[in-house]
């Protein structure tokens, strides 16, 4: 377990957002065995924190949720991109993005220009 | 943006909704299920499944929580939840609940109305500029303090002050102006031109007067008021520039007052004139009539502008001896010359409504504290349970403030409607006297004190249970029927609440006693005349066309005899100045041969027809009346009271004496007829100075009162006085129709004691009220905690008498400390509102006495009910009960 790591917080929604542009409309349960897989198995997730994160980002307008029939024919909530999620995906990759790459040549300056 | 949108959301969220519940319930449910599928595909077995399933969501409870707390606001989602519990909880006691509202909504509605009261004549500025900084400047004599300004007194303190910017003088005037029913009086004032610039007022229509526009050589100007601009000329712009005839004489109106313009002394005025010096009064020195109002320059404080006045006032005296000796000179800030006599009242009613709401106060405490004393195990279970003494102390808070919120809103509410009320209770001319009152409501200050005396009840209600929480054991609570320390220490607690109650409740009574004794006294003073069947009308004969003495007499004398004619008259009469109208209106007189030191002999003057005071009925001690033969032709009469009698003829018979003016003229010389026993011309509550009567065939007048006695109602024969004059001459104007007894009831000083003697009287019954009803709950309650005790004495052989002397017993030393106590502050509070008390002492044994007899029998009466419970316990059932 020591070397599994603890999703950030603030992080679970954009991995929420990019898995749903990924996979289309897809419900609780399927999103979080999604990042967990992505991940590779390295994080592990708390499936219940989810849904509180879930709520808020259907308060936030940048997904919506829909009742709808799972592959295993269980009854189950759908969650969708909206068009406003999107942008906000796009947005918050990008500023990820610059994060890491920020983060990493403080890490490892070798690598940096001499 | 997202997160306005969010809270909204969150916001909107606090409204409990079952489907969300469901839903939320549903989609974890279905998470289980698909989680329990897959873990069954992968070889588990069921219950492994289930549980693993179970494990990584991390608990289905603490899920749906966390998925609650980001839906609502959680914060304003326990305050609700508090909020809810709260309201059942006093739902479920609605006696409770309803009469610590209601008692909350009386004390509140009380002092917040009367506080209203105190603001607008007390604390709101006057609506002038910078009004902290105006004066009243006026002349002072030894006889009555503050009095009024001779105009040549007036331009030399103008001249010589260093202490104002500006300085100004007005009095009342009447002007006759042609009305329907023949001349009509309407009032007005003279002011000086730089009046309006004192006050920082401007016309909202023309322009203000010019500097020397009062002077007599320039021409006669007018500014009207902004009701008489609408009433007399419809609010037309084009009145600026016109002429309008006052009593005949023309004046061009420059000017319209704004419609916020008040000025308390003579607020009714329509016509305001320049001064223009004229007449046997405006430029005698030693003639006042006049009001000044300055204001103060920068720094200068209201002590060193008096002084400044007083040293005038003293080179004047050096200069002027004849009509300046004893003119001292009295300035006061404009506010407190205002509000004069109704400050002592509105303190006293305000002081009677705090003490109310200070009992209802007491009285809710006390009730919460029972209330938290029988909610002893619900707390304890609640505690036990594991709700934190934070968590238990914001219920309390909760539970209070919804008390105090609802009372303060029907507080609030009942306040409104006892302004109105209060309102109606003033009489017109009394509103005219304090145009301050005219805007009186529920505005920022008056809630602000409403807000106040809430946040101080809101405090006082949550701690009082909080107070009882923190001295209480868990597991003492837990324990059925123990009785710990706590319920000894609330019955103490409670005691003493109750003994502070019964005291203040013996303060308003005894207060409202005294007021009301007062009242009595003053409505059955010795008037010295029968008031009843009594009319009186004023009347002002235009100065132009009745110029003359002779003309003044004698139509004089048509009026007294074509209304004497009328049917239902018994006789007619005149005089300068009504009866019970108040002191003033004085002479300065000197005796022959008696030594002069040049100090003013002043009196009371009027003048009257001969007929006079067999009309009032007054009594003669001795002498005569005057005859109608007795007028200019003759040598001068003069009837005198008993006052001026004692005063200044001591163990002398005055009849056949005479006196003079300060010169001793031949022409002013008068000759003592007769004497008068005392007919009350002071206000009720003030003695009647020494007073003169003239024959006014001798002195005639412009201005009199006809005074007409009646042998039908004086109401009825009212109407046609007024006609009866107009057919002598329309163009004499006639004002101010009452009887005498109306005269009397709606004078200040008897309306004053009225409504203090009723206020505080109302506050008093309601304060008896509830502090017997916090007598009998204490009594109530204690009875509730003994019954096992009473049990066990009965059991023990007591008879049903001595459970009775026990409970009583107990009732009466609360009422016996109570009643001590009272008597005490009430006989201090008696003497702090001793200016407001009428030949009645502060310690007035009566009203003490009867005040405590009240109220004892008020407390055993209220103890008696939860005796009779006590002494009817049946033993067995009372052993059995715990």
């Amino acid at each position: 377990m020591g070397d599994k790591a603890d999703v950030w917080q603030g992080t679970l929604a954009l991995m929420v957002l990019k898995t749903l542009e990924m996979m289309g409309p897809l419900h609780g349960y399927g999103i979080a065995r999604r990042i967990e897989q992505t991940s590779g198995d390295l994080l592990i997730l708390n499936y219940g924190t989810l849904y509180p994160a879930l709520l808020k980002l259907e308060q936030e307008g940048a997904i919506e949720a829909e009742w709808g029939t799972s592959a295993n024919n269980r009854k189950a909530k759908f969650y969708n991109l909206t068009r406003a999620g999107r942008k906000q995906l796009a947005t918050e990759a990008r500023n990820w993005e610059q994060t890491t790459t920020i983060l990493a040549r403080f890490l490892s300056p070798t690598d940096g220009p001499a | 943006m997202k997160r306005l949108r969010v809270l909204m959301r969150r916001l909107a969220g606090i409204v409990p909704s079952a489907c969300r519940e469901q839903e939320l319930a549903a989609e974890i449910d279905s998470h289980l299920q698909m989680h329990i599928d897959d873990n069954l595909r992968a070889g588990m077995t069921p219950e492994e499944a289930r549980r693993q399933a179970m494990v990584t969501l991390g608990g289905v409870e603490t899920t749906k929580q966390a998925y609650r707390d980001q839906s609502t606001v959680p914060f304003v989602e326990t305050i609700l939840q508090d909020l809810r519990f709260g309201v059942r909880q006093l739902r479920r006691n609605p006696g409770f609940t309803m009469t610590a509202i209601l008692m909350l909504a009386v004390g509140m509605g009380a002092s917040v109305a009367i506080f209203a009261f105190v603001d607008a004549a007390l604390i709101k500025p006057l609506p002038y500029l910078n009004p902290t900084r105006l004066v009243d400047v006026t002349e002072s004599v030894a006889l009555f303090g503050p009095a009024n300004l001779s105009y040549p007194d007036y331009l030399d303190w103008k001249k010589n002050n260093t202490v104002f910017s500006s300085m100004d003088v007005y009095t009342g005037a009447g002007y006759m102006l042609p009305s329907a029913k023949g001349s009509e009086l309407v009032p007005g004032m003279r002011v000086t031109d730089g009046f309006f610039r004192t006050l920082g007022i401007t016309p909202v229509l023309g322009r203000d007067f010019y500097a020397g526009e009062d002077l007599p050589s320039a021409p006669k100007t007018v500014m009207l008021s902004y009701a008489v601009w609408q009433k007399r000329y419809a609010g037309r712009k084009d009145v600026i520039g016109q002429t309008v005839a006052l009593s005949g004489v023309p004046y061009t109106i420059v000017g319209v007052l704004p419609q916020s313009f008040q000025f308390a002394r003579r607020n009714n005025a329509e016509f305001w004139t320049t001064f223009h010096a004229a007449g046997s009064c405006d430029l005698r020195r030693s003639c006042h009539s006049l009001l000044g109002v300055a204001r103060l320059k920068d720094g200068v404080t209201i002590q060193a502008a008096r002084a400044d006045m007083k040293t005038i006032a003293q080179q004047l005296e050096r200069v002027y001896p004849d009509s300046n000796r004893g003119q001292g000179a009295s300035v006061m800030a404009l506010s407190e010359a205002f509000v004069g006599d109704i400050r002592p009242i509105l303190l006293t009613l305000l002081g009677g409504a705090g003490l109310l709401l200070l009992i209802a106060c007491v009285n809710v405490a006390s009730l919460l504290l029972v209330r938290s004393e029988n909610r002893r195990r619900e707390i304890a279970v609640r505690g036990a349970l594991g709700a934190s003494r934070a968590r238990l102390s914001r219920q309390f808070i909760t539970e209070g403030l919804l008390l105090v919120a609802i009372g303060s809103l029907l507080g609030v509410a009942s306040a409104f409607g006892g302004i109105r009320l209060l309102l109606h209770l003033l009489s017109k001319d009394m509103m005219r006297r304090m145009p301050y009152f005219d805007v009186l409501g529920l505005n920022f200050r008056v809630m602000a004190f409403a807000g106040g005396v809430a946040v101080l009840a809101a405090i006082v209600f949550s701690l009082t249970p909080m107070l009882r929480l923190s001295v209480m054991n868990v597991r003492e609570g837990l324990a059925e029927g123990a009785r710990g320390s706590a319920g000894v220490l609330w019955r103490r607690l409670g005691s003493h609440l109750v003994v502070v109650e019964l005291a203040i409740a013996i303060v308003l009574l005894v207060s409202a006693g005294l007021l009301g004794k007062s009242f009595y006294r003053l409505l059955h003073v010795d008037l010295g005349f029968q008031p009843d069947h009594l009319a009186t009308l004023s009347v002002a004969l235009p100065e132009v066309q009745y110029a003359k003495e002779e003309q003044q007499t004698l139509v004089a004398r048509q009026i007294i005899d074509k209304v004497s004619a009328l049917p239902g008259v018994k006789s007619a009469a005149i005089t300068t100045v009504l009866p019970v109208s108040g002191n003033g209106n004085t002479d300065w007189i000197r005796f022959v041969g008696r030594p002069y030191d040049g100090k003013h002999i002043e009196i009371n003057d009027r003048e009257v027809s001969p007929g006079y005071f067999t009309t009032i009925q007054a009594r003669l001690l001795r002498g005569r009346y005057f005859t109608d033969e007795e007028d200019k032709t003759k040598p001068r009469v003069v009837v005198i009271n008993e006052a001026f009698a004692k005063k200044y003829f001591p163990g002398e018979d005055p009849l056949g004496k005479s006196f003079g003016g300060t010169d001793l003229s031949p022409k002013s010389m008068r000759r003592i007829i007769g004497i008068v026993e005392d007919v009350k011309e002071a206000s009720l509550d003030r003695e009647t100075w020494p007073t003169e009567y003239q024959s006014y065939n001798q002195n005639p007048d412009t201005f009199y009162n006809l005074v007409v006695r009646t042998s039908q109602a004086e109401q009825s024969v009212l109407p046609s006085l007024s006609a009866t004059i107009g057919r002598i001459d329309p163009g004499i104007g006639t004002v101010d129709e009452a009887t005498m007894i109306e005269r009397i009831n709606d004078s200040q000083t008897a309306y004053l004691h009225r409504s203090s003697a009723w206020l505080v009287g109302g506050f008093a019954v309601l304060a008896l009220l509830l502090g017997v009803m916090g007598l009998y709950g204490v009594i109530a309650y204690s009875v509730g905690q003994r019954t096992r005790e009473i049990g066990v004495r009965m059991a023990l052989g007591a008879q049903r008498s001595t459970v009775y002397r026990l409970i009583l017993t107990e009732a009466g030393w609360l009422t016996g400390w109570g009643i001590l106590t009272g008597m005490i502050c009430a006989v201090g509070a008696g003497t702090l509102m001793r200016s407001l008390l009428f030949e009645t002492v502060a310690w007035d044994a009566t009203t003490l006495l009867t005040v405590s007899t009240v109220l004892a029998a008020a407390a055993m009466l209220a103890s008696y009910i939860p005796a009779r419970r006590a002494a009817s316990v049946n033993p067995v059932e009372a052993l059995r009960a715990e």
